[in-house]
This record gives structure tokens, C-alpha cells and sequence, in this order.
């Protein structure tokens, strides 16, 4: 006689102990009704797993995941070779986020009375709208192409359509059969433990992890930008159980733009190494750390006054580094930690660093003002100009009541721990990167806020749904819009909700 | 309004004597269920509980092995065998990687390791990211499934002697064993998996199954180390054609056939060289049955 005793334990409606079991039961018949994408998720697909083998939640990779993605795409199994593969497989996921969301920020705003203008951002207005809305799409591609030797493709539009690489990377694994030789060439995500690309959050400042992406006020240097996908050469190795990791790479200076655009001969370096410790029934504890050493340039050549791309010298300094720590609680919870100290050069801080505007693709040279300065020959540092130094922390906890139900929060702090413009600097002079007189100690200080959980109402190896809903507060000090009264800036505040269907197929 | 009083009385009562039954057989089957639930597994001096496997079966096997255990989980349908061998059913209680004798259930261990080492040909990975308690958490749930973990004991592991020295002599012996036990029959002459029967091999279930292919480089399914070989002949892959040879070949000889089966692997080893050396030759089907 067969027995269903896992039907005791999760799914006897009759038991009703739990009610939010059974309201997520009735959802579940509800939303199950609905018929199954026709096309298949890639990795799935090729090694007919679930998704929740390799994702806490789809994206976010778990332990096992991890693994897979550290073996480039590889079980390490005798099906990883493409042969083994159906000849109609194709490895491509679709992904498109249909949302409705209603944003809100306050922002100066022009004045009127009687029908004529009285004046220009003199009130201070919180503009809020709501509506339905469009992510963009993503065509994710990649396995491999014989016995270790994989790629990942990932052409990726904004909401309008308009596209760019995202991915593109070509990975030698397991070099002379050593899981601690796997080489890395194209443009990817640098070896993030808590990984933005595969962050389950939607909304515009809660998608992002702001560590990854600070950047002081009026500072120039973009390239420092750990979130952003970026172009080199990475080695990375790992133990067979991959318990421990370690990556190095070198990367062009350029923040992940194509084209040569920016220095002549800029490169960074990004180190990570993580250790995962076996903690029993608490599950895989990992801790680790890493370090973002680069050098950018300052002086952009110009051509009739015009930035000439790639042609950037004079490269300052900038590093970027901290831990980063995965505690799991049980299958059910875990915490996620990630620290930084940041610094830049005080040329970055005045605003020198980035005199071509990007759009992601190619050279745009800044046509509008205020450009970012150009650190001529002979240009000196204002007096009391100093290097920006900052530290941040990223907490993000998720409960995952089930692989189909996970709940999120994500708390973000930056504090800036040295101004670029410092007490020494003169009171009332406006410097090259727009900000007057010394700055306040917490100017650009951020607290990020999110909180959501996303819910899959079925799991298969085939496609993946979720419904998807979170709520997002984005805090900045100093950089929100001008007082009528005194002038100066006020804090900037942006809330975001939004709920959508996040799917792929 | 009297009428439908005893009318809805009626209905009522006999609800209730076609449910006594009911209550009967969920009382049964409560005792069952509370036995399996409590299951435990020992490996080492770690204690896994069923029930602390649960979650991680949900998330990580039950897409294969299925809600209730039986193999026939969601992606089981696009398994395809005999090269894509469909999962496991826990409920029958039948496991190929034994250290016990045919027939018997495996260890706790068994069931450890087979978890920890996944297998080649197949949709099971290799599940060494789990923490040890968590494997031996799953070990537990893994039997809780079926019903002979409560009423039998695991088999006792099978001894296997130290591993001797490999020498030309034992390779040759090796080679005669396999002509003797006909293993050819089923893995061919020269181990390509290409024998007489290997076409019409199947399981338990009557599915196809595919014999091993000693020559493309997978790992046997069992372990690859010469201990893993020696114990997969001497115990039988249950639930497959592959019987258990303990009746049929003596200690002495079924490490004389590992070193044999050694020299028919693509890797590299002091057997393969030791066998090109001698210019072993693949046996002879048509010749005549060498006795013991």
C-alpha cells in the first residue's frame, strides 16, 4: 500500500493547522489553472532538474547553484557534454517582467499663479504616479560547448527595446582536470557572493545593491562599480565540493563600456576568496572577502575642445573592499552580509574621471552642460580637495517559507567617513564637481529599504512564474531638491511599490 | 419540517456508518506513518531524522523522485532510458549500491554515499554541497518512503579482503573469470557494452537499462575505486540484470576480475599497460565454457 505521508507533513487540506497553508492552497488551484510556457528555461531544461535544485528563487542561486555556475554550467556528470542534448535543445530563457508600480519623489518643481509662471523650482512637490508598466527583456543563453568548455549570451533591451550585451563570455573549465584552473574571458559579473544580476528584488533602487554602486557626491569615478558587468580576464578556482573559492581578475577600466572608450591603458583588479563551513542542521555557513584595486583616468585629449574617446591618461587611483558573509538558519532562513570601505583618488572626488557620457554601447562625448572636468595639464586640485573615503554595509534576509513562497528584506546603509571637499576647503567656492564650500559630513549618506516576497505558484523544470510584490525606500542626505527658502539641496527621497508577474520561459 | 428532520438524521447516520471505515484505516495508517516519521539514519556519529529531511527533499529531489517517492516526480517523464535511466522509486525499497548482500537493505552509509557521489548516467547529481547532517537528515526521509525500513534490518556490509598486488598472472586470471561468468554477454568481449543480451537488458520494472560501457570513461555507477568494482559483482545491482556473483566467484578471483575489468577502462593503469604487454586479447564467446 502506498502512503502519502508527505501530504501529512505539507498538503492535507483537511489538517487546516495552518491557514495561510490553505489560503496558498486555494491561490495555488487558482493560478495552477493557468496553461505552462511552451518553451523551456535553459539549464533546467538540459538536466531535467527543478529550478529550486540550483535557485533558492529564481534567479538567486543556492549552495548547489553555486557549485554548477563554478563548474561552468556543469553537473561534472557525463551529460555535460552537448552531444548528450536532444538536437532540438536550444539553451535560451526568456525573461520579461510585466509590472504595475507607483513611484513617488519629492523634486522642485515650478510655480504659477493665475495661469503664468511666477517661479522657476521654487516649491518643493512630491511626485507620485502609478501605472502599469514593462522590464525589459533578456535572452539568456549559455551551456556548454563541449566537455569543459562553456559560454554565457545575454543580449538584454531597456523597457523601449533598445539592446546591448549584457554577457557575453567564453570559460575554459577544470584545466588539466583541476577544479582550481577555470578561466574566464569576455564581459561578466564580477564574483559577487550576493550577486546583483540574480538579486530578487524589481524595483529600481531596490534592484541594485547600492554597496555595489556608491559613488560620493560629485565624485567622477564610475569605474568602481562592483554590480556592473565588466570586460576582462577573470581566473577563478574552487575546491571539488566548493567550499572554497577564490577569483582574480583583471578587468579594463571602462565600467563594462565597449568600444575603447575610455583610458589608454587603465586596468583594475578584483580579488575575492570565500570559505564555506559545515554547520550541521543550521546548513552551509560561508565567509569570505574581497577587494576592488583599480586605477582610471583624469585627463581626456580633446578635439576642438571635445573629449576624443580612448584616449584617457593621467589614471588616479580608486579601491573598493570588504566581507561578505552567507549565514544560513535551517532550510529556512538565511542572511546575507556584505561590507565595504570604499575610497577614490581626490581627482575623482572633484568630478575628474568620466568626461565621456555612456549610454552602455559606445561613446556619446558630453554635449550638454555641466561636463564632467577634464583634468587638463596644469589643472591643480582645489585647496582642501581630499580623497573620499566611505564605508556600507548590505543586509538582505530571506525567509523561504517554501521554494515557491519566499519573503525578502533587504537593508542598505552608506555613510560617507571623509568628504572630497574638506573642512580646508574655501567657504562659498564652487568646485569642479559642483559642490560649494566644504561638505557636510553626511552628504550622500543612503538608507535603502526593501521589503517583498515573490510567489510561484507552480515549479517545474520548464518554465518559471512569479507573482512578485515589494515595497522599496530609498533615503539619500543632501541630494534631493533645493529649499525655496535657504537654498540648499534637501534629502532625496524615493519610494517605489510594485507588483508584477516576473517569468521566464 | 419533521420529514426533513429525519431525512437530513438519516443522511447524517449514514455518513457516518460509511465512514467508520475510514476512521479505521486512517487510525492504521496513522501508526504507520507516526513509525516511518520517526525514522531515523546513523553515519557515523551523526543522527539524521526524517523529518529534518523534508524540506531539503522538497526543494532538491522530489522534482525526480516525486511528492510520495515513487520515481514518478514531474521531470520524470522526460527521462529516457536505457541512457537516461528514470529515478529511483524509495518506496520499493530497492537500492543498486549496496555494501549488503543481494536482497538485503543497504546501510545508512550506502544510501550516504550514493547521495554525496551522485551517478554518472543519469539525471543524479552530485549532492556534496549538503552539510553531512543534512545528507544523513535526507538519508532518513530517503527511507522513511518505504515500508521494509521499518520491518527489516539493513544487510550486513560484505568483507572485502585487502586488495593483493596487480600482476600479469592476475590480470590473465581476471580475464578467464570474466570468459567464466560470461560477463561478456551482457558488457561484450572487449567491455563496450555490445554483448549478445545487452539489447534486451531490463530492469525490474521491465524499462530498458543499458550495461556499462567499461570503455567511454564514465564512472561505474557505484564508485570508481577497486573496492567500489569489487563490491558492485560481489553484491549485485538490485533491481537490474546485474546479479550478485558472491555464490560464483571466490574473493581471491573477484580481485583478479577487477584488475581484469581495470585493463578494459579507457584510463590509464598499471592493469591496462600490464594487459597491452601481454597482448591480452578480448575472450572468445564461442569457445568452450572454462570450468571453475
Amino acid at each position: 500500500m502506498r502512503i502519502d505521508t508527505q501530504s501529512r507533513l505539507f498538503r492535507n487540506p483537511l489538517s487546516l493547522r495552518y491557514p495561510l497553508t490553505a489560503a496558498l492552497i486555494v491561490v495555488f488551484v487558482i493560478l495552477s489553472g493557468s496553461q505552462r510556457a511552451n518553451a523551456l528555461p535553459a539549464f533546467a531544461r538540459k538536466y531535467g532538474l527543478r529550478c529550486s535544485a540550483c535557485h533558492e528563487s529564481w534567479p538567486q542561486l543556492n549552495n548547489f547553484g553555486l557549485k554548477f555556475r563554478d563548474n561552468g554550467y556543469q553537473l561534472m556528470n557525463d551529460h555535460d557534454a552537448p552531444i548528450w542534448q536532444n538536437p532540438s535543445y536550444w539553451p535560451v530563457t526568456f525573461r520579461i517582467t510585466p509590472i504595475w508600480h507607483r513611484l513617488s519623489v519629492n523634486q522642485n518643481v515650478d510655480t504659477y499663479a493665475g495661469g503664468v509662471q511666477t517661479g522657476t523650482n521654487s516649491a518643493i512637490d512630491r511626485i507620485s504616479s502609478s501605472g502599469f508598466d514593462l522590464s525589459g527583456l533578456d535572452f539568456h543563453t549559455g551551456g556548454t560547448l563541449e566537455k569543459n568548455i562553456s559560454f554565457y549570451v545575454l543580449p538584454s533591451s531597456d523597457p523601449t527595446g533598445a539592446f546591448h550585451f549584457e554577457t557575453v563570455m567564453g570559460r575554459l573549465d577544470n584545466l588539466f582536470g583541476s577544479p582550481w584552473l577555470n578561466i574566464k574571458f569576455g564581459r561578466f559579473e564580477l564574483n559577487n557572493l550576493l550577486s546583483e544580476k540574480r538579486t530578487l528584488f524589481l524595483t529600481g533602487n531596490g534592484g541594485i545593491y547600492q554597496t555595489y554602486h556608491f559613488i560620493p557626491v560629485g565624485d567622477g569615478n564610475i569605474f568602481g562599480q562592483m554590480g556592473d558587468n565588466q570586460l576582462g580576464l577573470e581566473y577563478v578556482g574552487h575546491s571539488v565540493d566548493d567550499r572554497t573559492r577564490i577569483s582574480a581578475s583583471l578587468l579594463s577600466s571602462s565600467d563594462g563600456n565597449v568600444n575603447l572608450i575610455m583610458g589608454a591603458n587603465s586596468y583594475s583588479e578584483f580579488f575575492t576568496f570565500d570559505q564555506a563551513f559545515d554547520a550541521g542542521k543550521l546548513g552551509v555557513q560561508r565567509l569570505g572577502a574581497y577587494a576592488f584595486v583599480g586605477q582610471a583616468a583624469t585627463y581626456y585629449k580633446t578635439s576642438g575642445g571635445v573629449p576624443i574617446p580612448g584616449s584617457g591618461i593621467g589614471n588616479k587611483g580608486f579601491s573598493r573592499e570588504g566581507f561578505y558573509g552567507q549565514f544560513y538558519f535551517g532550510p529556512h532562513f538565511d542572511l546575507n552580509v556584505v561590507t565595504q570601505h570604499g575610497q577614490d583618488n581626490a581627482w575623482f572626488g572633484q568630478g575628474y574621471g568620466n568626461p565621456i557620457a555612456t549610454n552602455g554601447n559606445g561613446a556619446a562625448t558630453c554635449t550638454a552642460a555641466p561636463c564632467p572636468p577634464n583634468n587638463f595639464p596644469g589643472t591643480a586640485l582645489p585647496v582642501g580637495a581630499q580623497a573620499p573615503s566611505w564605508n556600507g554595509v548590505t543586509f538582505e534576509a530571506r525567509y523561504v517559507y517554501s521554494p515557491q513562497l519566499i519573503f525578502l528584506a533587504v537593508y542598505e546603509t552608506e555613510r560617507m567617513s571623509q568628504q572630497a571637499n574638506g573642512s580646508g576647503y574655501t567657504v562659498g567656492f564652487t568646485g569642479p564637481n559642483g559642490l560649494t564650500g566644504p561638505s557636510a559630513s553626511n552628504l550622500g549618506n543612503i538608507s535603502n529599504y526593501t521589503i517583498g516576497y515573490r510567489y510561484n505558484p507552480f515549479m517545474t523544470s520548464r518554465a518559471g512564474f512569479a507573482w512578485h510584490n515589494e515595497f522599496n525606500i530609498f533615503h539619500q542626505q543632501g541630494t534631493g531638491p533645493a529649499s525655496p527658502i535657504s537654498g540648499l539641496s534637501t534629502n532625496l527621497t524615493v519610494s517605489e511599490l510594485l507588483l508584477g508577474f516576473d517569468f521566464d520561459f | 419540517m419533521r420529514r426533513s428532520l429525519i431525512r437530513w438524521s438519516l443522511f447524517l447516520l449514514a455518513a457516518a456508518v460509511f465512514s467508520l471505515p475510514l476512521v479505521s484505516w486512517a487510525q492504521l495508517t496513522k501508526a504507520d506513518l507516526d513509525s516511518r516519521l520517526k525514522m531515523e539514519s546513523h553515519v557515523g556519529n551523526i543522527t539524521g531524522h526524517a523529518k529534518d529531511g523534508a524540506a531539503d527533499y522538497h526543494r532538491y529531489c522530489e522534482g525526480c523522485h516525486g511528492v510520495r517517492g515513487d520515481g514518478n516526480g514531474e521531470v520524470a517523464q522526460w527521462f529516457d532510458p536505457p541512457n537516461f535511466p528514470k529515478p529511483r522509486d524509495f518506496q520499493l525499497g530497492i537500492f543498486k549500491c549496496r555494501s549488503t548482500p543481494t536482497g538485503t537493505l543497504p546501510t545508512d552509509q550506502d544510501l550516504y554515499d550514493a547521495i554525496s557521489r551522485g551517478f554518472d548516467r543519469s539525471g543524479m547529481p552530485i549532492w556534496n554541497t549538503f552539510t553531512k547532517q543534512e545528507r544523513v537528515d535526507l538519508v532518513a526521509w530517503v527511507k522513511h518512503f518505504s515500508p521494509r525500513f521499518v520491518s527489516e534490518k539493513p544487510g550486513t556490509a560484505i568483507q572485502i579482503p585487502p586488495e593483493p598486488e596487480v600482476t600479469a598472472e592476475r590480470v590473465k586470471a581476471g580475464r578467464e573469470v570474466f570468459a567464466r561468468v560470461q560477463c561478456w554477454k551482457c558488457h561484450g568481449v572487449t567491455g563496450e557494452a555490445n554483448g549478445p543480451s545487452a539489447s534486451t537488458l531490463q530492469d525490474d520494472l521491465g524499462r530498458p537499462i543499458a550495461a556499462f560501457n567499461f570503455t567511454e570513461g564514465s564512472r561505474p555507477k557505484c564508485g570508481d575505486t577497486d573496492q567500489d568494482i569489487y563490491r558492485i559483482f560481489m553484491t549485485g545491482l538490485d533491481g537490474t540484470p546485474m546479479p550478485s556473483f558472491a555464490d560464483n566467484i571466490k574473493p581471491d578471483e573477484a580481485w583478479d576480475l577487477v584488475f581484469y575489468l581495470r585493463s578494459l577502462m579507457r584510463e590509464p593503469s598499471k592493469e591496462k599497460a600490464i594487459a597491452q604487454q601481454l597482448g591480452l586479447k578480448p575472450v572468445d564467446p564461442n569457445a568452450p565454457a572454462p570450468t571453475q
